[in-house]
């Protein structure tokens, strides 16, 4: 398709990237405020031959998703907090089998049934710890409708190159704000597809990893043959009790990630250069923290932003480096503290300051133009 | 002087993962007989193994996936089913066969069990009801008969709740084929299998079970051996009865056969269709 413009929603926009991102497969649940993910899938996933179906709950939903997309297709789901509570389980399956898939979480007001037409950013630490066990998984968080196309193309490549499930984590706002968004030509939109086994089928091992430590995927249906399982298993996939076996798969597991963390880490860096004062913030927050560095900047205040686009991994890197240059940190987010504690780990001892909003409207630009006057008087 | 004794192939073992055995169900147990059938039922038909995908949720029934030499997956417990449907709509090129246990299909699992016969989506599931949590021990699910002992239900009382019958549970979801048997009726079983995997729609087949360690203990029902002698016994098969009166009492009768077998539009058959439609 040539390059389109339109003037849409957020939700609308993510189901778009993942259209272009080759996603063929949507399993989901209605739930505010992702429904409008849904409903755009039911209609555009005819047209391009994939399969809209909608499932009886969200436990449905992934775990048809897992099954998608070991057949080879490209399969996403997206819900809201309830929903994503209910998936945790099988994100935990996907980690372990190593399933390339997207899980989109509009997040909406919690805990419980909460706000479910306001937004908040309540679900971060959940996203990277809310099913049991020691694992790492992939969180990006769009500001724009712009990014909620972009960043979900890049969730996809990067769930198909880690074979990971990644989360695309958008604020309430970010879902349902509309912009202008550009759809560029598909043949200038990047795509990445897991690597397939090269090796004879009869000396195909389904989990030994690569130098990348990632394994080639077999898929269903292919001379292939190979068992899936949420047990602890070694190369040929079989579950095992031994030590030494779990040990070595989780920990790969979890470098996979981590050992690549800057090819997957992306942050943008907004007047950081000579600053005094950073701002951390992500989604919808970052959006009022440049207004207010622009305006504190008018004042004399040398300050700045850190925005993360990826905040799982943690951009540690980042954070530290970034310590090192100012006085001091302010972190906004629209929740009591959830990325805070991991910006307060890896600035120390440059001091970072909260700036909490557990509610539906972010960080206005005044009040976080008030936030840094009152550091920066400190 | 030793003399090399030629080493028997089990006519299944081209199927099989023989570098996993022994396999890891107790003696007596109707698992290794109900993976048989299914083996039988893809060998009997013919079809291509490497299209055929085994999948499982948690259980000792559910470790059968496990045991098959191509595409399985071992699920979440009582996801067999939602995962089978994303692989037969994402590939319905696919042969999609569930074997899982009682407790994974029509417990945790049930919600799965009554969408997809609703949807009626082409898949073939095998349920053991050994009536009983075989893999955690033995307690009480859903198909555990009224006032039975298990270790959740133990003597005096034992179990307060009441069965669900699933062959009239999957019929009234709108299973295109259900048959039940026991796994003493291996002919007819894998007989029943091969139709389930020919229809294109949902087939149901329960197939009831001995679980001699755990279900039979508790309630004194002998070995492995006389468990399924006993299933013998109490079997009545009755063909083309209609399935709400396919009863199933352990003591005095368990309904044998092939209850439904009915025409409806397949849901990725319908989907493949408006495809073409809106294709032009
Ligand atoms: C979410 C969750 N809850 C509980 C368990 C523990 N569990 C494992 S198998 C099982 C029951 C299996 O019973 P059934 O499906 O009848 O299979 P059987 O072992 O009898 O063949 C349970 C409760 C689990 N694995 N996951
Ligand atoms: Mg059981």
């Amino acid at each position: 398709m040539p390059k389109r413009i339109m003037f849409t929603m957020g939700d609308i926009a993510c189901a778009e990237g993942a259209i272009s991102a080759g996603c063929r497969y949507f399993g989901g649940y209605p739930i505010t405020p992702a429904t409008e993910i849904a409903e755009w899938m039911a209609r555009r996933m005819p047209e391009v031959g994939g399969a809209y179906v909608q499932y009886e709950d969200e436990i449905a939903s992934i775990t048809s998703v897992i099954g998608a997309s070991w057949t080879g297709t490209k399969a996403m789901t997206a819900t809201s907090g309830p929903g994503v509570s209910l998936m945790m389980e099988a994100v935990g399956l996907a980690v372990m089998t190593e399933t390339p898939l997207v899980l989109v979480n509009i997040m909406r007001g919690g805990p419980s049934t909460g706000q479910p037409t306001r937004g908040q950013q309540g679900d971060v630490m959940q996203a990277k710890w809310g099913s049991h066990g020691d694992y790492q998984i992939i969180a990006l968080t769009p500001a724009s409708v712009q990014e909620m196309f972009d960043e979900t193309i890049r969730a996809f490549n990067l769930s198909e190159r880690y074979r990971v499930p990644v989360f695309l984590l958008a604020d309430e706002t970010v879902g349902h704000m509309r912009e202008r968004l550009v759809i560029p030509d598909e043949k200038d939109i990047k795509l990445e597809y897991r690597k397939l086994p090269t090796v004879d089928p009869s000396e195909y091992l389904p989990f030994k990893p690569d130098d990348d430590l990632v394994p080639p995927m077999a898929l269903l249906g292919t001379k292939y043959q190979f068992y899936a399982t949420g047990l602890t298993h070694d190369e040929r996939g079989y579950p095992s009790d031994k030590e030494e076996v779990q040990i070595e798969l989780i920990t790969r597991l979890n470098n996979k990630i981590l050992k690549n963390a800057d090819k997957i880490v992306e942050v943008e860096e907004f007047m950081l250069d000579d600053a005094e004062i950073a701002v951390i913030a992500y989604g919808t927050p970052s959006r009022s923290a440049k207004r207010a560095i622009k305006d504190v900047r008018q004042e004399g205040i040398r300050a700045g932003l850190l925005r993360l686009k990826t905040v799982w991994p943690f951009p540690e890197r980042h954070v530290v480096d970034l310590a090192t240059k100012v006085k001091q940190i302010i972190v906004a987010e629209q929740n009591l503290g959830q990325i805070y504690y991991m910006v307060k780990a890896a600035a120390s001892p440059t001091p970072v300051h909260l700036m909490t909003k557990p509610a539906g409207m972010p960080q206005l630009p005044q009040e976080i133009v008030q936030m840094i006057r009152e550091v920066h008087s400190s | 002087m030793t003399e090399s004794v030629p080493v028997l192939k089990h006519p299944m073992a081209k199927y099989i993962r023989e570098d996993r055995q022994p396999w890891i169900y107790c003696s007596g147990c109707s698992v290794g007989i109900v993976t048989g059938m299914v083996a039988r039922a893809i060998d009997n038909l013919g079809i291509d193994f490497s299209k055929v995908v085994v999948v499982s949720g948690i259980g000792c029934t559910g470790r059968t996936s496990g045991y098959f030499k191509t595409g399985t997956y071992y699920t979440t417990h009582g996801r067999a089913i939602a995962f089978a449907e994303g692989v037969k709509i994402a590939n319905p090129e696919l042969e999609v066969i569930v074997v899982s246990g009682d407790g994974d299909i029509a417990a945790i699992g049930g919600n799965h069990l009554i969408h997809a016969c609703r949807r009626n989506i082409d898949m073939t599931i095998v349920c053991v009801n050994n009536f009983n949590y075989g893999m955690t021990g033995g307690q009480f699910g859903p198909t555990t008969e009224h006032l039975r002992y298990t270790q959740t239900s133990p003597p005096p009382i034992g179990n307060v709740e009441h069965s669900f019958n699933l062959v009239k549970l999957a019929a009234s979801s709108g299973a295109t084929f259900v048959a039940r048997w026991t796994a003493v009726h291996v002919r007819r079983a894998t007989k029943s299998i091969e139709k389930g995997i020919e229809k294109k729609g949902l087939s149901f087949i329960e197939i009831v079970g001995a679980c001699p360690t755990a279900y039979g203990r508790m309630n004194r029902l002998g070995d492995g051996v006389a468990m399924h002698r006993h299933l013998l016994e109490v079997a009545d098969i009755q063909n083309g009865l209609p399935p709400h009166e396919a009863e199933l009492d352990y003591e005095t009768r368990i309904v044998c056969g092939e209850f439904v077998d009915v025409e409806k539009p397949e849901y990725t058959a319908v989907l493949r269709e408006a495809y073409k439609k809106l294709r032009g």
